[in-house]
């Protein structure tokens, strides 16, 4: 615990040390603020929980758009500047690597994720919603986010360079969202499974109404689990090479 | 301390490492020398457990670099020929982060981290961030990761590539410092870096190891007691005042050319003195009486067995390689 602790703290300050932390962080507040103002508050009439959840529907989105961004250097980036080889060589295991790399990345994640909350607490203004649903709103961003940034280690782990780690980062969490409407095109049990397997419409939407259900929380750290655990395997199976 | 056995290494179809064995003692200052491709940084690599070996075993202190990886790696430090930097952080920070990554903590880390400054000499850029140092301090720097979790075993690969030459002066000379403290083993492609630094050299050509003499032992195998002389003659004179001295082992004719007569020389240690005081006496203009250059390309054509090309022996008729 304390090498991963070591590596998130090193991981962490990295970016607040470089532009990219600070571009990451501006963007998608930027963009959270124009799709609210833009989308979620609009022009007409709303109840004050469809203005939430239309928040949190577009926060998702640049959500997991944050995520493969702020994955894309994790290992990535160490591979092309020769950084990794004081890692790769110290006394450190790569399953310590991957979590330290993981968890830092989504608590940059989280702290972003945690910076929007003034556009929610807006709609007190004029209106009203109940703490649960805001709540239950950001724990399904934060539970979306860890499976997203799982996967964009994973990304990270196996590409050369951060530009086909983002590439690869996006393809497979753009493959997870799709499998939506590939369980609309085909028949059971195909369909079925991939229905559940769907990282967005399946089990994002409960949290944007205020649901929380722990069958969709288990989901998404399932995700994360899973990738977590295959890009330790790749990591592992790099030193043959 | 560290023992090699039949270290074999594919990348797909090709071989880069060819059943290599070898023993490096406790306290030792070992150069790998090889051409590029070789499998100098291969072999490092592997000793370091960044990469498995396709057959064989590695092992050191009795630790098996693949079973034992992360004991080994805690006992070792590593250089790799690019420094594995991080552009962001400053010297300090870096060099703070290195320790604490290999065990050091709290007060004992950065303690060490001022005693390794101070002797790589990077104390006035400590506060520099890495990517803005020169190519020069970055090397060091990378040393400097390398020792400062006092391993016992230090490997350094190509540690002067892209240095100038007071650079390269000034990092020999803190290798040569690492022994008092550690096991030493250093790659490169050139012969002088390591002639002034080791005691053994380890001779890699395309993966397999061609031998492991020691400086002194190579300077005799390869010529390094050969001498050029030039004289202001025909050949036929000097050759034959030559061959009746006592340590002059081989002559051969480099290049006659208006007037002058170039010889090549291999002779015991220290006859050059007689060598000069003879032709002299003889009424002999000596224009030259030096080492020639050796390159690692002469290294290897001698090793194998091969003959350098233009040379011609006392006879005058042109050596062919072999």
């Amino acid at each position: 615990m304390r090498m991963v602790a070591l590596i998130v703290r090193r991981e962490l300050g990295a970016y607040f040390r470089s532009p990219l932390g600070f571009i990451i962080l501006s963007t998608v507040l930027l963009l959270d603020g124009l799709l609210f103002n833009a989308y979620a508050m609009g022009s007409e009439e709303r109840r004050s929980s469809s203005v939430l959840m239309l928040f949190f529907y577009f926060s998702s989105g640049t959500t997991l758009v944050a995520s493969i961004v702020i994955s894309m250097r994790l290992l990535a980036e160490e591979r092309q500047t020769g950084s990794a080889a004081l890692i790769l060589s110290a006394p450190v295991s790569e399953a310590e690597i991957v979590i330290g790399k993981f968890l830092s990345a989504w608590i940059f994640l989280a702290i972003i994720t945690v910076a929007t909350l003034y556009m929610p607490l807006l709609i007190f203004v004029n209106g009203s919603v109940t703490v649960g649903q805001i709540c239950a709103g950001y724990l399904g961003l934060l539970v979306l986010g860890a499976a997203a940034v799982a996967i964009g280690t994973l990304g990270s782990v196996l590409a050369p360079n951060q530009i086909v780690a983002t590439l690869l980062s996006a393809g497979m969490i753009g493959l997870t969202v799709i499998l939506w409407w590939i369980a609309h095109v085909t028949s059971p049990p195909l369909s079925t499974a991939s229905a559940y397997a769907d990282l967005y419409m399946k089990h994002f939407p409960p949290f944007m109404t205020g649901v929380l259900s722990t069958a969709n929380v288990l989901y998404y750290v399932s995700v994360a689990y899973l990738f977590l655990q295959i890009s330790i395997r790749v990591l592992e199976a790099r030193r043959w090479h | 301390m560290i023992s090699v056995e039949n270290l074999t290494k594919f990348y797909g179809q090709r071989r880069a490492l060819d059943r290599v064995s070898f023993q490096i003692e406790r306290g030792e200052a070992i150069g790998l020398l090889g051409l590029n491709g070789a499998g100098k940084t291969t072999m490092l690599r592997i000793l370091t457990s960044l990469m498995l070996p396709s057959a064989g075993r590695a092992t050191l202190d009795g630790l098996d670099v693949v079973r034992n990886a992360k004991e080994v790696r805690a006992r070792l430090g590593y250089l790799p020929d690019t420094p594995p930097l991080y552009g962001e952080m400053s010297v300090q920070g870096y060099l703070l982060f290195a320790a604490q990554l290999r065990g050091l903590e709290g007060k004992k880390a950065l303690e060490r981290v001022e005693q390794v400054e101070e002797m790589t000499a990077i104390r006035d850029v400590r506060d520099e961030r890495a990517s803005h140092l020169s190519h020069g301090y970055r090397q060091r720097v990378g040393i400097a990761q390398a020792i400062v979790h006092r391993p016992s075993v230090v490997i350094l690969d190509e540690p002067t590539s892209g240095l100038d030459p007071a650079q390269t002066v000034e990092m020999r000379g803190l290798i040569r410092s690492l022994r008092s403290e550690h096991t030493v083993l250093f790659s490169s492609h050139l012969l002088p870096e390591v002639s002034h630094v080791c005691d053994r050299v380890l001779i890699l050509h395309k993966g397999a190891l061609l031998g492991s003499p020691k400086m002194s032992e190579l300077a005799a195998v390869l010529g390094m007691h050969t001498v050029l002389v030039r004289v202001r003659a025909e050949p036929k004179g000097p050759i034959e005042l030559l061959r009746k001295l006592e340590g002059v082992h081989d002559i051969s004719v480099e290049q006659v050319s208006d007037g002058q007569t170039e010889l090549r020389l291999t002779l015991a240690p220290d006859v050059r003195p007689r060598v000069a005081r003879s032709l002299i006496e003889q009424g002999y203009d000596l224009l030259r009486l030096d080492r020639p250059e050796l390159d690692l390309e002469t290294v290897f054509l001698r090793v194998t067995g091969h003959k350098s090309q233009g040379t011609r022996d006392a006879n005058g008729s042109a050596d062919r390689p072999a």
